[in-house]
C-alpha cells in the first residue's frame, strides 16, 4: 500500500488504500459521504457518477489508489463550485433547478444526474434538449420518465430556475 | 473482488518491468476490467495502471498517418482538433463511445486489446488498414485482430505485451454506420468503409458475434463501383453472423448491408 493525497470537495486527504479499493467503497463507507449511489455496481447506471478533475467518472469504477493528486467533487460539494444558487441555500443552481421543476421522485438518480449536468453545461452553458438527452444516454432514472429532468437543466442553463416561485412542471 | 495491489508508473519501461515482476495485468480506463474483477473472472494479484504514462497520451501526424497513443480515452480522440481534421469519421465515432464518463476513462489501447466482438474501434482500424504497436513489435490491424476477444498479443501469450500506439492512414473517405443495441449502446452491428487509394474500398464489421471481420464481397463491389446500389444483389451469409438474446444471425446479416450501404451514402454525400 502507498500513501495517496486526494483533495475531496476542496478539503485534502491522505489515505492508504487497498489495490481492489473502489472510489465509492471509500467515499460511501470510509468517508460516509452517502449522497453518491451505488445502484448497479456494474458500470451501467450512472448512480454513482462524481467529477474527477472536473470530469464525471463513475466511481463505482475506478480504484482509489489510481487516484493520487485528484481532486474530487461529490454532490456534496457542488454547491461549492456551482454556485448560482440562491443566497446562502446550500443548493448550486442545478439543484435548485431539480427541485423547482420536479427533476426527482425517490431521488437515487439523482445525485449522478446533476453531476453529470454539472460538466455537461461547464462545457455546453447553452445545450439543446437533443444534446441534454444525448448526454445522458448513461443515467438511468426509474422514475422521473425524464421530462422534468431535461426540463430542470434547460432552466439551470438559462438561469430560469433560479428566480423567485420558478414554474414548475413543463 | 480478489485481493490485488496497484501501481502507478509514470514511464513504458517501469510497467513492462512491473509486469514481468508480478505477472499482474495491465489497467487503462478499466471500464471493461473492473466488472471484470468484480465477477471474479479474474485474479491478476497485482494490476498496473498505465494512466500516468506521459508516452501513451500523445497524438502526431508524419508522412500521411496519424500516430494515437493507446492511453488517450475516447473523449481525447472525440476532441482531438488533429483527428477532427485528418480522420473526422474516427472523431465522431470515439465521441459515440457508451455515455460521456465511459469517454472520460475508457481508452483506445484498451478497447483495441480487449476486441471485444461489438467494439467499435476494432472495425475503424480494419477498415482502415490501420497499424497496432506495440512496446515488441508493429502488426496490421488484419494480423491483431483474430476473433472473439483474441488478439495477436493473447495468441502470443506474453501477458507483458503491451499496446502503445496506433498509427493510422489519414484517408479521409472513410465512414463509420452503427446500429446501436438500444439498452447497452454497443453495436448490434457497426460498419467501417474507407475508400482508399486508386479506389480500393476496405469494409468491416462489427457486432457480427464472431469477432470484428472484413467483407469482402462488398469491398469487391464496391472497388468496381462506388455507389450503395453496387451492393443491390448481394447478400450477406447468415451462418457468418450470430443468433443471440438480443437478434438472430439473418437480422445482423441484413443490417450489415444497410449499414454498409449507409455509411456508403455518408461518404458520397461528403459527410465524412
Ligand atoms: C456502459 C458501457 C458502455 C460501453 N459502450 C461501448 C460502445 O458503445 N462501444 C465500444 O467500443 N465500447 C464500449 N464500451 C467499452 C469501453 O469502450 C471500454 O473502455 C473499452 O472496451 C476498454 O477500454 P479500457 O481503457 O476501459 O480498458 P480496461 O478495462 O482497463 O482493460 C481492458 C483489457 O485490456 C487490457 N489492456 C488495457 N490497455 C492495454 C494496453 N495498452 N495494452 C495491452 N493490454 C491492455 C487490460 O489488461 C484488460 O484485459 C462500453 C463500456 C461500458 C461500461
Ligand atoms: S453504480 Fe456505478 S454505474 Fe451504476
Ligand atoms: S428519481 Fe427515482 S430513479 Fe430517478
Amino acid at each position: 500500500m502507498t500513501v495517496i493525497r486526494l483533495t475531496i470537495n476542496q478539503k485534502p486527504i491522505d489515505l492508504d488504500p487497498p489495490g481492489n479499493r473502489l472510489l465509492i467503497e471509500t467515499l460511501r463507507d470510509e468517508l460516509h459521504l452517502t449522497g453518491t449511489h451505488s445502484g448497479c455496481d456494474t458500470s451501467q447506471c450512472g448512480a454513482c457518477l462524481v467529477l474527477i478533475d472536473g470530469q464525471s467518472v463513475k466511481s463505482c469504477s475506478v480504484f482509489t489508489g489510481e487516484l493520487d493528486g485528484a481532486a474530487i467533487t461529490t454532490i456534496e460539494g457542488l454547491a461549492a463550485i456551482d454556485n448560482f444558487g440562491e443566497g446562502d441555500s446550500p443548493l448550486g443552481r442545478i439543484q435548485t433547478a431539480f427541485q423547482q421543476y420536479h427533476g426527482l421522485q425517490c431521488g437515487f438518480c439523482t445525485s449522478g444526474m446533476v453531476i453529470s449536468a454539472s460538466e455537461l453545461l461547464a462545457t455546453t452553458p447553452h445545450p439543446t434538449e437533443a444534446e441534454i438527452r444525448h448526454w445522458l444516454e448513461g443515467n438511468i432514472c426509474r422514475c422521473t420518465g425524464y421530462q422534468n429532468i431535461i426540463a430542470a437543466i434547460m432552466a439551470a442553463a438559462t438561469g430560469s430556475g433560479t428566480g423567485e416561485g420558478g414554474e414548475s412542471h413543463v | 473482488m480478489y485481493e490485488f495491489s496497484l501501481s502507478t508508473p509514470t514511464n513504458l519501461a517501469d510497467a513492462v518491468a512491473q509486469q514481468q515482476d508480478s505477472g499482474g495485468k495491465y489497467l487503462a480506463g478499466g471500464q471493461t476490467l473492473v466488472p471484470t474483477l468484480k465477477l471474479r473472472l479474474a485474479d491478476p494479484g497485482h494490476l498496473i495502471s498505465l494512466r500516468r504514462i506521459a508516452e501513451l497520451r500523445t497524438v502526431s501526424e508524419a508522412d500521411g498517418f496519424l500516430t494515437l497513443g493507446a492511453g488517450l480515452t475516447h473523449h481525447e480522440v472525440a476532441r482531438s482538433v488533429l483527428v477532427q481534421h485528418r480522420l473526422p469519421f474516427l472523431a465522431r465515432m470515439a465521441g459515440a463511445i457508451g455515455d460521456p464518463a465511459v469517454r472520460n476513462r475508457g481508452t483506445l489501447g484498451g478497447s483495441v486489446a480487449n476486441n471485444d466482438p461489438s467494439a467499435d474501434y476494432p472495425a475503424a482500424l480494419l477498415a482502415l488498414g490501420a497499424r497496432v504497436v506495440t512496446n515488441r513489435r508493429e502488426l496490421p490491424a488484419d494480423e491483431f485482430f483474430q476473433g472473439l476477444f483474441a488478439t495477436a498479443i493473447t495468441e502470443d501469450g506474453d501477458e507483458s505485451e503491451l499496446v502503445t500506439a496506433i498509427r493510422l492512414p489519414c484517408l479521409r473517405r472513410a465512414a463509420y454506420a452503427k446500429f446501436k443495441h438500444p439498452a447497452s449502446g454497443f453495436a448490434l452491428i457497426g460498419v467501417a468503409v474507407v475508400q482508399g487509394d486508386e479506389d480500393q474500398v476496405r469494409v468491416a464489421v462489427t457486432g457480427s458475434g464472431f469477432g470484428v471481420a472484413r467483407l469482402r464481397e462488398f469491398e469487391a463491389a464496391l472497388s468496381q463501383r462506388f455507389a450503395a446500389e453496387s451492393l443491390a444483389s448481394l447478400s450477406l451469409s447468415p451462418d457468418e453472423f450470430a443468433s443471440d438474446s438480443a437478434t438472430s444471425a439473418d437480422y445482423r446479416a441484413a443490417l450489415a448491408k444497410a449499414m454498409t450501404a449507409d455509411a456508403v451514402r455518408q461518404i458520397i454525400q461528403g459527410f465524412f
